[in-house]
C-alpha cells in the first residue's frame, strides 16, 4: 500500500501542481495502484519533501498547538511534526498543559486561543466549538477523514453538522490485562464471550485464587474506571444504538438499560470472592489508584484487570508487555464471538484559525503518512486512522489496539461519559459510582445520576 | 501562643496587646508543657517532608510499591529521580522552569512593594479629601476572588498584545498583591509615631525626604515581611500562571511543570517528590535567610506598643 501510495505521490509533485485541492487528490491516490515507486521503507530515515510540496511555501511561518499531552508522551508528538516542518518551514511550537481542559476553555473565551487544539473530549469540543472562535475544518482534511477514519469517528469531530476536528490519537478501552504466563500453566484459554470470561472466572476463584483488581481513584476524577467499566458492558448488553441513546439522553439513565449494565458491572467488582486481587476487599477498590490497580497482576496475587491500551505504561521498565511477555491484554469479549464493541477514546485537532499554515498542518496530521510517522517513532500510541499500517508498530499492545480498532466486526464507540453533560459526565457519574462500589445500591445509583442530569 | 500559630492574619498593630496579656502569654509560652507541645507539632509538620524527602532518593520501583518508612530497613538509595528532573534531554526537565520562576517572581514583589510603599506613605500620612473612603475602597478589593478576575483580565492582556510575555504575570501578580500590601504598610507606617515626621518637617523635609530617610530605615523588617509572603506567594502559585503563562510555553514558571511532570496520565508520579525538592529549595533558602527580619516584621507592632 504505502509504496504505491508514495510513489504517485511523488510523481504528482514533480508535475508540479501546487494547489489546495490537491492534498485531496494525493491522498486518495492509494487505491490506485499502478506504480511501485523505488522509496520501500524509507520514511524516517531520509524524509521525503516532495509529498509536502503540495501545502505550498510556508516559511517563516509558526503554528501554535496547545494540549493536554505532556511528558512522556510529548516528545515522540513533537518529534513526528520534524518531516513536516523541515519540509514546509513551518515552526510548530508545542505547548502541553495537564490543565489543558480548563485552560483552553479560558483561553478561547478571553481572544487568546491557541492555532490548534488537541480537544480529547466530544463535550468539551462542543463547548469550545459554542465560544464562537473555532473555525471548521478545511475541505481536505475533511476529505482525509472521509478516506481514513469510520463514519463513527467523524461524527464525533462533528457539532451542529459542521465538521470541526479530525481525530488524531486513539485509545482502546475494552481491554483485559492478564499474565500471559499464568494463563499457560493454569491453562486457561483467552475467552471470547461475555459468558466465557465470567466461567473463567469462576474457574480462577475454585483455584483459590481472586481474580479481578481493581483501582478508581484518581484524584477530583475518581470514579471515572468504573464508568468505563459500566459503558463497556452498557454496550454489550444493549448495543451500540442503546448506548447512543443513552449517551444522548434519549432514554432514562435509571431505565433498566443502565441499570442492568451497572449490575452486570457488579457481579465481577461487587463480589468479595472476584475483588479485589492483591490489594483487598471491595472496598480497597475506592482507594486504590487506577494506576496501581493493575500492579498486582505482576505479583501474581491478580489475574485479570480491567483498564484501556494506556494502561501499559504503568508497569515497571522491566516488565514485558507482551503476548509471550509477563503482561499482556485481551479484547473484553462481547456477548457473542461475533459483535465487537470497543469503547475508546481519543483527542480531535480543533483549529481555531484559518491561516494557510494551520490549515496545512491540520490536514497533515490527518493522512497515514503522519499516522505511521507517529507510530514509528512512539510506543503506546494509536491512532484509527485505517492507513496505519499494524506491521510497522513494534509495540505489541500498540498492534493488539489497532487489530480491534480496525476489525471489520469492530463498532467503535467513544467513552460516554466524556460526552455527556459536564454535570453528569465529570461530576455525577463519577461520584455515584464511587458510592455505589462503597455499598450503595444500584436503583439509588442511577437515580441520582439521572436526577443531576441537566434538564 | 498567637503570636506563633497565626502570623499572618494577626500581624498585629491594629490593637496592640495588652501588658499583662503578652507577659502571660510568655510566661505560659516558655513552659516546659508547652515546649513539648511545640516540639510534637514540629515532629508532626515536618514529617511528610521528611517523608517526602526520603521518597525523592528511592528507586521508583521501591516508591510504587511500599512507604517511605520502610527506607530504614531495606535502604536502596538512587538519584536517578533528580536525575530525570534535571535532566534536559527529556522534556521534563525543570531548568528553564527555573530561571523563568525567578524571572516572574523577583518582579512580581518589587512592583507590589514598591507601589504600596508609597501608596501606604500617601494613606497614612498625606492628609487629601476622600482618603479615608479610598483607603476603605482599596481594602476592599481584598475580597474579589481572584478567579472572578482571570478571564476579563486575560482578555486585557489579550487586547493590549502582551498575552504570552511575562508581563501579564508580573502585572497580575502586583494587582492581586497590592491591596493586602497597601493595607499591611499602612498600618506599619500609622505607628511610627507622629513626633518623628514632625521632627523631620520641623527641619525643612518634604514627603520624598521624609518617605526615603524616615520611614524607608524604619519600615525595611514590614517590608522584608511583607516581601517574603509575596515571594512565597507567587513561587508557589500556579493558577495565575497556568492562566497568564499560556499553559506549559515559555514563561511558564516550575510549577506549571511540577504540575505536568506526572505525566499525561499520571503515570510517572514517582519523580513528583525530587520534583517538589527541587522546587522548594529556593523559598526554603529565602525563608532561612530572611527568618530574621521575618519575625522582626511581624512582631515590630506590639514590640512597640
Amino acid at each position: 500500500m504505502s509504496i504505491h501510495r508514495k510513489g504517485t505521490r511523488f510523481r504528482i509533485a514533480l508535475a508540479g501542481t501546487v494547489s489546495v485541492g490537491l492534498v485531496l487528490g494525493v491522498t486518495a491516490c492509494g487505491d490506485g495502484d499502478g506504480d511501485s515507486g523505488g522509496g520501500t521503507t524509507a520514511s524516517a530515515a531520509a524524509i521525503d519533501c516532495a509529498q509536502f510540496s503540495s501545502y505550498g511555501d510556508l516559511k517563516g511561518k509558526t503554528v501554535t498547538v496547545y494540549t493536554g499531552i505532556v511528558t512522556p508522551e510529548d516528545k515522540p508528538q513533537i518529534d513526528s511534526y520534524k518531516p513536516f516542518e523541515q519540509c514546509t518551514g513551518v515552526t510548530v511550537k508545542y505547548e502541553g498543559d495537564k490543565a489543558f481542559e480548563t485552560q483552553v476553555l479560558v483561553r478561547a473565551k478571553a481572544g487568546n486561543p491557541p492555532d490548534l487544539a488537541y480537544v480529547p473530549q466530544p463535550g468539551l469540543l462542543k463547548q469550545l466549538v459554542a465560544t464562537g472562535k473555532a473555525v471548521e475544518a478545511p475541505a481536505q482534511t475533511a476529505a482525509n477523514v472521509d478516506k481514513f477514519f469510520g463514519e463513527d469517528w467523524k461524527a464525533y469531530g462533528t457539532v451542529n453538522g459542521k465538521f470541526y476536528a479530525a481525530p488524531l490519537g486513539a485509545n482502546v478501552k475494552s481491554l483485559v490485562w492478564y499474565s500471559p504466563k499464568e494463563f499457560t500453566d493454569s491453562s486457561y484459554t483467552v475467552p471470547t464471550t461475555l459468558d466465557e470470561l465470567k466461567a473463567l472466572t469462576d474457574k480462577m476463584v475454585t483455584d483459590g485464587k481472586k481474580p479481578w483488581c481493581a483501582g478508581i481513584a484518581s484524584g477530583e476524577a475518581t470514579g471515572w474506571p468504573l464508568t468505563d467499566w459500566m459503558e463497556d458492558m452498557m454496550l454489550r448488553l444493549s448495543g451500540p444504538e442503546t448506548y447512543d441513546k443513552w449517551v444522548n439522553h434519549q432514554i432514562p439513565f435509571n431505565g433498566p438499560e443502565s441499570t442492568a449494565a451497572l449490575d452486570a458491572v457488579g457481579t465481577y467488582l461487587k463480589n468479595d470472592k472476584y475483588v479485589n486481587g492483591g490489594l483487598g476487599d471491595m472496598k480497597s477498590i475506592a482507594t486504590t489508584t487506577f494506576q496501581d490497580a493493575g500492579l498486582p497482576i505482576t505479583e501474581g496475587t491478580c489475574s485479570l484487570h480491567r483498564q484501556a491500551n494506556f494502561y501499559a505504561a504503568n508497569f515497571d521498565k522491566d516488565t514485558k508487555v507482551a503476548e509471550d511477555g509477563d503482561v499482556f491484554a485481551f479484547y473484553l469479549p462481547g456477548k457473542d464471538a461475533q459483535t465487537k464493541p470497543v469503547l475508546g477514546g481519543g483527542e480531535f485537532v480543533l483549529s481555531f484559525a484559518n491561516r494557510p499554515e494551520v490549515q496545512a498542518f491540520q490536514t497533515y496530521l490527518s493522512t497515514d503518512t503522519w499516522a505511521n510517522a507517529k507510530a514509528a517513532i512512539s510506543s503506546g500510541w494509536v491512532s484509527a486512522n485505517s492507513g496505519l499500517d499494524p506491521n510497522k508498530l513494534t509495540n505489541p499492545i500498540d498492534k493488539l489496539s489497532v487489530t480491534i480498532l480496525q476489525d471489520k466486526n469492530a463498532v467503535f464507540r467513544f467513552d460516554g461519559s466524556d460526552q455527556m453533560p459536564a454535570a453528569v459526565g465529570s461530576n455525577a457519574f463519577w461520584k455515584q459510582t464511587t458510592s455505589w462500589i462503597t455499598g450503595q445500591d444500584t436503583k439509588t445509583t442511577v437515580d441520582n445520576i439521572e436526577k443531576a442530569w441537566p434538564k | 501562643m498567637s503570636a506563633t500559630s497565626a502570623p499572618i492574619t494577626t500581624t498585629p498593630p491594629v490593637t496592640p496587646p495588652p501588658v499583662s496579656a503578652s507577659a502571660k502569654a510568655k510566661k505560659r509560652l516558655t513552659s516546659p508543657w508547652a515546649s513539648l507541645a511545640a516540639l510534637v507539632l514540629a515532629v508532626l509538620w515536618t514529617l511528610p517532608t521528611f517523608g517526602l524527602l526520603i521518597s525523592s532518593f528511592r528507586p521508583q520501583r521501591d516508591i510504587r510499591t511500599s512507604g517511605w518508612w520502610t527506607f530504614f530497613s531495606d535502604p536502596e538509595f538512587t538519584m536517578d529521580n533528580y536525575r530525570e528532573v534535571l535532566g534536559s534531554d527529556s522534556s521534563g526537565g525543570l531548568g528553564d522552569f527555573f530561571v523563568n520562576s525567578f524571572i516572574i517572581t523577583i518582579p512580581s514583589v518589587i512592583i507590589p512593594l514598591t507601589l504600596a510603599s508609597l501608596a501606604a506613605y500617601a494613606f497614612a500620612w498625606i492628609k487629601f479629601p476622600g482618603r479615608d473612603l479610598l483607603f476603605v475602597a482599596v481594602f476592599a478589593l481584598q475580597i474579589v476572588p481572584i478567579q472572578v478576575t482571570l478571564i476579563p483580565l486575560l482578555t486585557l492582556y489579550v487586547d493590549a498584545g502582551i498575552a504570552g510575555t511575562f508581563w501579564p504575570i508580573w502585572l497580575s501578580h502586583s494587582i492581586f498583591a497590592l491591596p493586602l500590601a497597601v493595607f499591611l504598610l499602612h498600618n506599619f507606617m500609622k505607628e511610627i509615631p507622629s513626633t518623628l515626621l514632625e521632627a523631620a518637617r520641623v527641619d525643612g523635609a518634604g514627603h520624598i525626604s521624609i518617605f526615603f530617610k524616615v520611614l524607608l530605615p524604619l519600615l525595611r523588617p514590614a517590608l522584608a515581611a511583607f516581601g517574603i509572603f509575596q515571594f512565597l506567594w507567587v513561587w508557589n502559585d500556579l493558577l495565575v500562571a497556568l492562566t497568564f503563562a499560556g499553559g506549559g510555553g515559555t514563561v511558564a514558571p516550575i510549577t506549571v511543570a511540577l504540575a505536568n511532570l506526572s505525566g499525561t496520565r499520571g503515570t510517572a508520579w514517582h519523580l513528583l517528590s525530587a520534583g517538589a525538592f527541587v522546587s522548594i529549595v529556593v523559598p526554603v533558602t529565602i525563608f532561612l535567610l530572611l527568618q530574621r527580619y521575618f519575625v522582626r516584621g511581624l512582631l515590630a507592632g506590639s514590640v512597640k506598643g
